[in-house]
C-alpha cells in the first residue's frame, strides 16, 4: 500500500488514482476513486451516483476553471506534476484555496519531491503523494525548509510586512 | 542601504541551511544530477567549462564595504583571487569547488547576503539605475520599491518553476539607465497630474535569442498595487506561457503570441481578483523601507568648478577621467565617480580580491562606506566630494581603476564566453581584448566618443549585444568561432535592437571590422553627432559598403 503525506505526517493511502484513459467499465461502486478531469467531464452523473468517495485529477495542462463550478462533489482534488519543474499547479491551488474557497484535500501527485514540499504547502497543497521511489518519512523533512516567508499565500493572507515585529 | 532585521536574517540562514543539506543528498547519490541542478541553479550555482560558477546577488547593485572585504576573502579564500561583476549587477566566482559553496553562503550570510534566484527559471535580481538616489535627473529614488520587490519575489511560493528566467528593472530617472524595455518587466516610477507615486510597466522586453523591446500595458499604475500587480503578470505567464520549447518560454513569446493588448486584458482579468487583497502595499511599509535609503549625511558645500578646472589645466590625465568617469550630483559639492574594470588586457568586469579590498578601504574614506556594481560592469563610489576627486584619482591609479574609458569603445560589455562557459559558442574575453588593444590611443578614443560595444559569445546574449550601438555575437560556423556584427541597438530611452551587418568575421578580422565601422562613423558624422544618431541618420549601408568592400 502507498504511503502519502497528509496535513504533515505519513499516513496509508486509501484513495485509487484511475490513469488517464480510465472509463466506467468495472468502476468499483464502494472504492474511494480520483478520476482524471476527462472521465468526470463524459460521466459526471454516473460517478456521483456511486457510493465510495469521489476526487478528481489534473494534469499540468488542465485548468481549474474547468471544475470552478463543481467543487463540492470532490473530496480530493490531485494535481500532477508531469516533471517537478513544471510550476503551472502552484497557481492552481492557490486559486483553489484563495479563490475558490476550497476546504477539502489538495493533493500533488507525480514527479513530487522533498525540495518542493514547502513551497506547495505554502500554495495550498495539504497532500504530497511523494514519487514512488522516495522515502515519504525524508520528504516530510522538506516542510520544514523556512521559519519565515515574505508574501501573502494561501497558507497565510498576510505578508511578512503585516506581520513584522 | 537596506539593513536586515531577524526575519531577512532567518530567511537567509535557512536558505544556507537547506542548502548544505541538498548539496549533502547529491554529493551522496540521494539526489539525481537532474533533480540537483534547479535546486543549485536557483542558488546561482553553474557547472561551468572548468569548475562551478557561483552567482552571488547584489540587489539592485548595493554593496558595503564590509561585503566587499567578505567577497574578496571569499575570492581569496574559494577561488583564484577575483571575482567578476555580471550584467545583472551581480558578483561571479568562477572557481569555487561544490563542496564549498555551503561553507561559501555561511560566509556571505554573515554579512547579509547570499545567492538566492541569480539564475534558474525563477524571478532574478531587481536591477536598476547605478546612479539611484543621487542623480540629478532622478524623479524618484527607485531602491525602495526595488527592494520591496526583492522581498516579494525571494521565495515566492507561486513562482519558483516558472516556464523561464524573470528579470525585472526599475527606472526613477528621466534617462533610463536601467534598461527597463528590455525587462520582462519593467517598472518606470512616474508621478500623475495629481502628484500621487505610481508605475509605467513595461512586459515581454528581452534579448536572448528572439530579442524584442517591450510593450507598457499600464501607464499608471498606483504604488499601493504594485505587488499584486506583478502577481497577476506572473500568475498569467505562469500559467500560459509555454513550456513545450526553452526557446519560447520567456514570457515575450506570450506577450506577443497574444498580442500586447490581449495579454494587458489578461492581467488586468486577474489582478481584479487580487486588487485590494491583502498583498496590498501599505505606507507602514513603504515608509519603513524607505528609511533605509534617505541621504547620507551630506555636508552643506559648493561646487568646485574653478579649483576642478584648474586642476584639469595642470593633469590632462585627470582632466580627461573626470570627462568620461564622473558624473553629477544632485547636491552640490558633491560627485558620482565610476571604476573602470575596462583596462586593456583584464576581462571586461573582473576585479582582484586586492581591488576588493582596496575599494572597500576607498568607500569607506571617500563615499559613506558604499558602492554600487553597474550592469555596464563597472563600481561606482557614488558620494565622493569634488574636493577630494583629485586625491581619489590618484589613488584610483594606482590601483588600476581610472582607466578613463567610462561610456567609451573600450568601455565594454562583455560575457564570461567560451573561455569559461559551457553555453558559448565563442570566446568573447579575446575579442574584447584584440579590440581594447586596436583603439588603445586615448585621443582617438576620446574623439570617437559615447559608443556602447557589447558582445556576447552565444545568442543568450549575456553581453547584451542586442542593445551595443555596435554588438558582436559569437557563431559557430561548421565547428569554427565566427563573430557577427550589429550596429544601431540602444538600452536607453527608446531602447532600439541592433541591425546585422552581414556575414559573419574569422576572430583575427574583428579589429579591422571595428576599425572600419568607426572610420565611416568619423568620415559621416555631424559635429558632436554620437556614433548611434549618424547610424541612424545614414543608416546600414555605408557601413556595410566599406566592411565587406575590403574582402574582394
Amino acid at each position: 500500500m502507498q504511503r502519502i503525506i497528509k496535513n504533515d505526517q505519513v499516513v496509508d493511502e486509501s484513495w485509487h488514482l484511475l490513469p488517464k484513459d480510465a472509463t466506467l467499465d468495472g468502476l468499483s461502486n464502494c472504492d474511494d476513486l480520483i478520476v482524471p478531469l476527462a472521465l468526470w467531464r463524459e460521466h459526471a452523473h454516473a460517478l456521483k451516483a456511486r457510493d465510495g468517495g469521489l476526487g478528481v485529477w489534473l494534469d499540468a495542462d488542465e485548468q481549474i476553471e474547468e471544475i470552478a463550478e463543481d467543487l463540492a462533489h470532490f473530496k480530493v482534488i490531485a494535481l500532477n506534476f508531469p516533471a517537478f519543474t513544471d510550476g503551472r499547479h502552484y497557481s492552481s491551488a492557490r486559486l483553489l484555496r484563495e479563490r475558490y474557497g476550497y476546504k477539502d484535500e489538495i493533493r500533488a501527485i507525480g514527479d513530487v519531491l522533498r525540495d518542493q514540499l514547502f513551497l506547495m504547502r505554502r500554495c495550498g497543497f495539504d497532500a504530497f503523494a511523494v514519487r514512488a521511489d522516495r522515502d515519504p518519512y525524508d520528504a516530510l523533512e522538506g516542510l520544514k525548509d523556512f521559519s519565515v516567508t515574505y508574501q501573502a499565500a494561501a497558507d497565510d493572507p498576510r505578508p511578512l510586512f503585516l506581520r513584522r515585529g | 542601504m537596506y539593513v536586515y532585521d531577524q526575519y531577512d536574517q532567518h530567511i537567509i540562514e535557512d536558505r544556507v541551511r537547506q542548502f548544505r543539506d541538498q548539496t549533502r543528498r547529491y554529493l551522496a547519490g540521494e539526489l539525481s544530477g537532474e533533480e540537483f541542478r534547479p535546486l543549485r541553479l536557483q542558488n546561482g550555482l553553474y557547472i561551468q567549462r572548468y569548475a562551478p560558477m557561483l552567482r552571488v546577488a547584489v540587489p539592485y547593485g548595493l554593496l558595503s564595504s564590509r561585503q566587499l572585504r567578505k567577497l574578496a576573502e571569499i575570492a581569496r579564500n574559494y577561488d583564484k583571487g577575483y571575482a567578476h561583476i555580471s550584467t545583472r549587477q551581480n558578483v561571479q566566482f568562477n572557481w569555487p569547488e561544490l563542496e564549498d559553496v555551503p561553507d561559501i553562503l555561511a560566509e556571505l550570510a554573515t554579512v547579509q547576503m547570499h545567492a538566492i534566484q541569480t539564475s534558474g527559471n525563477c524571478i532574478r535580481n531587481t536591477t536598476t539605475d547605478q546612479f539611484a538616489g543621487v542623480a540629478r535627473d532622478e524623479l524618484i529614488d527607485p531602491r525602495p520599491w526595488c527592494e520591496i520587490i526583492r522581498q516579494w519575489s525571494t521565495f515566492h511560493p507561486e513562482f519558483a518553476f516558472l516556464p523561464r528566467k524573470f528579470k525585472i528593472a526599475v527606472n526613477g530617472a528621466v534617462s533610463d539607465r536601467a534598461a527597463i524595455e528590455v525587462h520582462d518587466i519593467g517598472l518606470e516610477a512616474v508621478q500623475n497630474a495629481a502628484g500621487e507615486l505610481g508605475f509605467r510597466v513595461s512586459v515581454g522586453g528581452g534579448l536572448g535569442r528572439t530579442p524584442i523591446v517591450g510593450s507598457f500595458i499600464n501607464e499608471f499604475l498606483p504604488w499601493k498595487h504594485l505587488l499584486t500587480y506583478l502577481d497577476a503578470i506572473l500568475r498569467v505567464y505562469n500559467r500560459y506561457g509555454r513550456r513545450d520549447n526553452k526557446f519560447k518560454a520567456r514570457i515575450k513569446i506570450l506577450v506577443k503570441a497574444l498580442t500586447p493588448e490581449v495579454f494587458a486584458e489578461r492581467v488586468e482579468a486577474e489582478w481584479a481578483h487580487l486588487k485590494d487583497g491583502p498583498a496590498t502595499l501599505t505606507e507602514a511599509e513603504v515608509e519603513r523601507v524607505s528609511r533605509f535609503f534617505i541621504d547620507p549625511a551630506y555636508k552643506a558645500l559648493e561646487d568646485q568648478d574653478a579649483a576642478l578646472a584648474a586642476l584639469d589645466a595642470e593633469h590632462p590625465g585627470f582632466a580627461r577621467w573626470r570627462s568620461r568617469n564622473v558624473v553629477a550630483h544632485k547636491k552640490p559639492g558633491y560627485a558620482a565617480v565610476t571604476l573602470s574594470l575596462k583596462p586593456t588586457g583584464v576581462a571586461p568586469g573582473d576585479i582582484t580580491d586586492k581591488q576588493l579590498d582596496a575599494v572597500a578601504e576607498l568607500a569607506d574614506r571617500y563615499c559613506f562606506g558604499e558602492v554600487r556594481n553597474s550592469h555596464e560592469q563597472n563600481i561606482i563610489l557614488a558620494d565622493v566630494e569634488q574636493s577630494q576627486l583629485f586625491t581619489l584619482w590618484n589613488e584610483l591609479r594606482e590601483l588600476g581603476l581610472a582607466v578613463p574609458n567610462v561610456g567609451l569603445l573600450t568601455d565594454m560589455i562583455c560575457c564570461p564566453g567560451g573561455d569559461f562557459c559551457s553555453l558559448a559558442n565563442a570566446k568573447s574575453i579575446p575579442i574584447a581584448e584584440s579590440i581594447q588593444r586596436r583603439f588603445d590611443d586615448l585621443d582617438y578614443l576620446f574623439d570617437i566618443g559615447e559608443l556602447d560595444l557589447n558582445i556576447s559569445g552565444c545568442m543568450n546574449a549575456c553581453g547584451h549585444h542586442h542593445v551595443g550601438h555596435i554588438g558582436i555575437l559569437g557563431v559557430d560556423k561548421k565547428g569554427a568561432e565566427f563573430y557577427q556584427v550589429s550596429l544601431g541597438g540602444s538600452a536607453g530611452r527608446n531602447a532600439s535592437l541592433g541591425q546585422i551587418l552581414g556575414p559573419s568575421f574569422a576572430q583575427d578580422a574583428m579589429p579591422d571590422v571595428i576599425e572600419k565601422i568607426i572610420a565611416v562613423y568619423v568620415e559621416r558624422r555631424s559635429e558632436d553627432e554620437q556614433f548611434l544618431d549618424t547610424f541612424r541618420r545614414v543608416g546600414l549601408d555605408p557601413f556595410k559598403e566599406r566592411v565587406y568592400a575590403a574582402n574582394h
